[in-house]
């Protein structure tokens, strides 16, 4: 039995954990927040220093090669600071796309750029209001021109290239592709929009005849996608397990110096059994993380069903860890100054970028019943 | 990462199956159990054959010193032996509180003549081992207890009543937690015997469950003299020795009970029509199944990652702290569901297939909530020995036990 990570990786977490503690304090997520900047240029260039975007980048695209497990690490620690990075953007999403779907020309284009931090890669697949379905992506793609506008888009504006989710002509799940479009062209409009979490800045995309190309077959987008999601469902899933134990342990530290009817709060079963509920649904968390991230290196069959059940459990782990935060915090936890907001918004922001709770619970159990007819 | 053995661990499995294979019979599916009722004679009587050659080809207590009928081997290879036991038709359970708790809690404070005496039937499955502890007005708050134990002479005097004790009717011994000096503050007038179940004055009556079974008992004390040799640990000290024996208790490693889980329900749901077709489709029922399926391997995974620290030769986080926590109100809230599914045919004992599997979860679940720490306790101890907060006030500390009450 070897359901841990290796002493070398954990030194890698320990690394990047003290990077951040020292670099990226909640200040600096504060600032962001309050701020117009995209994001926190001196973290995230340090970050990449560290090597951070390269890790799971093969060495013949300039990346350091290392495995799945190395990079789930990292996401804990990005997770644990909320740090204000486009990590779940670029060195997830966008690299991960790259790496599953695209060409040789492509990966040698953009592999090496996204490894030295030259690039920021990011996802658009949202378009307004509805969750994206592949018979409601309007944004169209045909004659390597793209038309259409993506709403929300992580980083939107910091990103010099977008994989975006359009239509391609096809029927039923086949009406849509992936289509990879460098974003510093005069055809593309980028607009920033707000959301619950000004930390992680949101831009809309307009694309009117940009020069497009596919990602990955023409029609496989949405099965590329589902892909694509499994992967990133890991990753945030560590990352979602560094928040929920961050907001958990400063729930903690506060509910063990703030006194109320003549003792600390921490002392209250109230209190105390609300804590305990995050420590449960946190290790629940992170034993599925572990299990998607094993799956996720091997290239393991259970991936779909293990990367369905870390979603969940993180998600559900980081919601409540961050709400019951502000909760044991009291009025202070409600105001702008306090620190538990990030977690608060955060959390909120990771659970819906994938897709939520509800349709991930949809997708397990329908995988749960291919397993079981299999 | 892997859930691989290591080559010294994959060795000692295939010894264990092959000794397994050539001494028990092989279950035909997971499910099956050898069990059918705790208090069958017959049961016993086989329990007890079991152990005796599990003891004599020296797997009873693979952690235990050799002098004392063990191989001195890691707490892995206790685990392995007992993954691949669950995988074969014997009889289980009568040996797991005395070899696990009481015979330690011996190892720790009797002399070597009683050990000499006692360790080899308990582990042959010669005698059988009981833990007095809970009592009729203490139960959470153990060191509450009012059983006496008085001098008289060079030994004791027992009176009082104790409740909850499994297995007391069919045991030949216990030990014993009693109040020596109720003139001081509760933890510290405690004082721990061990004594035979056939002493005079000793007089079990099983309880039955809501469940049915009798699986524990009430066991009353009238005037039960016992030498003072039968002592453990210094007068005063029993709080001292019942935590050795609780340690103990949280050393067992947990394995999966192969009741009725997801597969079960997936399966009611499958094949029970909702207004909208089957059950299986409705999103509610979804979601449910859902959150189920991710706390069974939450559950499953978190003890594998307890294994590994085994494996490694390493203290165990306190990660498996959650175990019972989620999976007591699982069990209760499952059987429910699973229930409701059936609609009002899952009131009945019959008909329905897995009814009678989901019923005994909603009513097993109801008891497995409370018993070895309830829900609310283990989340107090969540709170104080993992996240450090502090431990509640204790109006009671300081207070000599007799004055309790009376404040």
């Amino acid at each position: 039995m070897n359901f841990d990570f290796s002493d070398d990786q954990k030194l890698l977490k320990e690394q990047v954990r003290k990077f951040l503690a020292d670099k990226c304090p909640t200040k600096v997520v504060r600032r962001v927040l309050d701020g117009n900047e995209a994001f926190a240029d001196e973290v995230w260039k340090g970050l990449v220093e560290l090597g951070v975007p390269a890790t799971g980048i093969p060495e013949a695209y300039g990346g350091l090669g290392l495995s799945p497990l190395e990079l789930c690490v990292v996401a804990e620690e990005i997770g644990r600071a909320a740090a204000p990075v486009p990590f779940d953007s670029s060195v997830v999403l966008a690299t991960e796309a790259l790496k599953l779907a695209g060409s040789e020309a492509q990966k040698k284009k953009w592999l090496p750029e996204l490894a030295a931090g030259k690039a920021i890669g990011t996802l658009a697949v949202a378009e307004g209001a509805q969750p994206p379905r592949p018979r409601n992506i309007r944004t169209m793609f045909g004659g390597g021109k793209l038309n259409g506008k993506k709403v929300p888009v992580i980083d939107g504006d910091a990103a010099t290239f977008a994989i975006v989710l359009a239509n391609t002509g096809g029927q039923g799940d086949r009406a849509v592709s992936l289509v990879l479009v460098d974003l510093a062209q005069s055809s593309v409009k980028k607009r920033r929009v707000e959301t619950i979490d000004p930390a992680r800045k949101h831009a809309e995309l307009s694309f009117d005849g940009a020069s497009a190309e596919l990602l990955g077959a023409e029609g496989e987008g949405w099965r590329l996608l589902e892909r694509l999601y499994d992967a990133a469902a890991v990753y945030f899933a560590f990352a979602q397990v560094g928040g929920a134990e961050a907001a958990m342990w400063m729930a903690r530290d506060y509910a063990l110096q703030r006194q109320a009817f003549g003792r600390a709060i921490g002392s209250y079963q109230a209190i105390k059994h609300k804590l305990a509920d995050c420590y449960v649904k946190l290790e629940l968390a992170r034993s599925n993380a572990y299990y998607g991230a094993m799956m996720l290196t091997d290239g393991g069959a259970d991936l779909p069903l293990a990367a369905a059940a870390a979603r969940i459990a993180a998600t559900e782990a980081y919601d409540f860890a961050a709400k019951e935060n502000i909760q044991t915090h009291g009025g202070i936890g409600f105001t702008w100054e306090a620190d538990t907001q990030f977690h608060y918004r955060r959390a909120r922001v990771m659970a819906l970028s994938l897709g939520g709770p509800m349709a991930w619970k949809d997708k397990l159990v329908t995988r749960l019943e291919q397993k079981n007819a299999a | 990462m892997d859930f691989n053995d290591t080559p010294e661990e994959a060795a000692f499995r295939k010894e264990v199956r092959a000794w397994l294979d050539a001494n028990a019979t092989r279950k035909s599916d997971d499910k099956q159990s050898f069990r059918a009722r705790n208090d069958d004679p017959n049961l016993l009587k086989k329990a007890k054959e079991w152990q005796a050659k599990k003891a004599a080809a020296g797997y009873a207590r693979l952690t235990w010193p050799k002098e004392f009928g063990g191989r001195g081997a890691s707490p892995i290879l206790q685990v392995i032996y007992q993954q691949e036991e669950a995988n074969y038709l014997v009889p289980l359970g009568f040996f797991d509180i005395g070899l696990g708790m009481c015979i330690p809690t011996m190892m720790a404070y009797a002399s070597p003549e009683h050990l000499k005496r006692y360790v080899k039937p308990a582990l042959h499955g010669e005698e059988i081992w009981c833990q007095l502890f809970s009592e009729p007005a203490a139960g959470s708050d153990v060191a509450g207890i009012r059983t006496r134990a008085e001098r008289d002479g060079d030994g004791w005097v027992i009176n009082g009543q104790k409740v909850w004790t499994s297995g007391a009717h069919y045991s030949d011994y216990g030990i014993i937690i009693t109040r020596t000096d109720p003139s001081v503050p509760k933890h510290q007038g405690l004082t721990m015997f061990f004594l035979s179940m056939k002493t005079p004055g000793v007089e079990v009556r099983p309880i039955k469950q809501m469940s049915g079974g009798a699986n524990f008992n009430e066991v009353f004390f009238t005037n039960v003299r016992i030498p003072d040799s039968q002592r453990l640990g210094k007068v005063g000290e029993g709080w001292k020795a019942a935590l050795t024996t609780l340690m103990n208790e949280r050393l067992a490693v947990g394995l999966p009970s192969g009741g009725l889980d997801v597969d079960e329900l997936m399966e009611l749901a499958r094949d029970t029509d909702l207004e909208d077709g089957p059950a299986i489709k409705n999103q509610q029922v979804r979601g449910r199944i859902a959150d189920w399926y991710v706390q069974q391997q939450g559950l499953k995974l978190t003890r594998y990652r307890t294994l590994t620290a085994l494996s490694k030769g390493q203290t165990p986080g306190p990660e498996s702290s959650i175990i019972k926590i989620v999976a007591a109100p699982k069990m209760q809230d499952m059987g429910a569901f699973a229930m409701e599914l059936m609609g009002p045919a899952g009131v009945m004992k019959e008909e329905v297939p897995h009814a009678g599997g989901f019923q005994a979860q909603w009513i097993g679940g109801a008891g497995f909530r409370i018993a070895g720490g309830t829900d609310e306790i283990l989340r107090n101890i969540v709170a104080e020995r993992v996240l450090g907060l502090p431990a509640d006030i204790r109006v009671d500390k300081d207070v000599p036990f007799n004055k309790l009450g009376k404040m």
